[in-house]
């Protein structure tokens, strides 16, 4: 027996249950931003960005997650165009620069502990190790979604009437943890 | 049908890869200014432009918000509503707070690069 999407308020249940847990992703995520803000306004001093963390390698994870962003967008654009071997390229792309993307930030935060710069260090350091650190988790999180995707659209899924659908939040979930980034960069790195 | 709509998607991949564009070109377009070293604020003024310009093309087209419905605006208009009244707060108490917060002396973080 197939269902299609329940949409009782004109949007599908799930697409509005998305937004609204992203919306509380959103809160959770000014929270800390406002932190950041109240502990360098009191600071009595804050470095620079580019004195304390590595900017190029910042710029390469902001290259790779807007480019994961892309890839994911286009592997719900090939579930639309019905295209299964489409789907699996994008999603199998978006899955890789995810890990490229942990990889990359693995390599910054061990050169941090090499340095003994700890989120104790300093109120820099804490606040520098638990956002990225929040937002790391995220994209761990992503990639298990997606990679269930996957798994589940080489099965049956593939057929299912709620696949698309799926893809569809997977992606905004993506997109939200490509803007949480989008903001860090700046505000840690280059500010 | 099935055509129309394939057509619409064809349209949008489009669309994307202008959008991947933009935002390549303004992610080397912040990490360029922030080299100038320009003040504090102006430096602040100009990232956070770019990123709010980056973050709303990803919401308007990457997350189909210019397609969307009136509800889905609905949420997350009262969601930013909320966000900003969250970053107004300590602004605004920002004198209040300014001389108490931090008074133990560590630094912010250490002089010492790497």
């Amino acid at each position: 027996m197939e269902h299609a999407p329940v949409e009782s308020t004109g949007i599908p249940n799930g697409k509005l249950g998305t937004w609204l847990f992203l919306a509380s992703e959103v809160m959770l995520f000014a929270t800390l931003f406002t932190s950041y803000i109240v502990l360098r306004v009191a600071a009595p001093s804050w470095p620079r960005g580019w004195d304390v963390l590595n900017v190029p390698l910042a710029t390469l994870n902001t290259f790779i997650l807007i480019t994961s962003s892309v890839t994911i967008v286009m592997a719900h654009a090939k579930v639309l165009e019905k295209d299964k071997a489409g789907f699996r390229r994008y999603m199998f792309f978006t899955l890789l620069l995810s890990f490229g993307f942990l990889i990359v930030k693995s390599f910054e935060y061990a050169s941090k502990f090499q340095h003994h710069h700890y989120p104790a260090t300093s109120i820099f350091y804490a606040i520098y190790f638990t956002t990225t650190g929040l937002h790391g988790i995220h994209v761990i999180g992503g990639i298990l979604f997606n990679a269930g995707l996957m798994i589940w659209g080489a099965g049956d899924g593939w057929e299912d009437p709620l696949f698309a659908g799926r893809v569809e939040y997977a992606g905004l979930y993506w997109h939200f943890v490509d803007i949480v980034w989008i903001f860090l960069f700046p505000a840690l790195y280059l500010l | 049908m099935s055509d129309h709509k394939a057509h619409s998607e064809a349209a949008h991949v489009k669309i994307y890869m202008m959008v991947f564009g933009a935002l390549m070109v303004l992610t080397i377009v912040t990490v360029l200014v922030s080299y100038l070293h320009l003040p504090p604020a102006l430096g602040i003024l100009i990232g956070l432009a770019i990123a709010t310009t980056k973050a709303s093309l990803v919401a308007t087209f990457f997350m189909h918000l210019k397609w969307e419905r009136r509800l889905i605006y609905g949420l997350l208009g009262l969601t930013v509503f909320f966000m900003i009244v969250l970053f107004a707060v300590p602004i605004v108490d920002n004198h209040g707070l300014k001389p108490n917060i931090i008074h133990y002396d560590q630094p912010a973080a250490e002089e010492a690069h790497h």
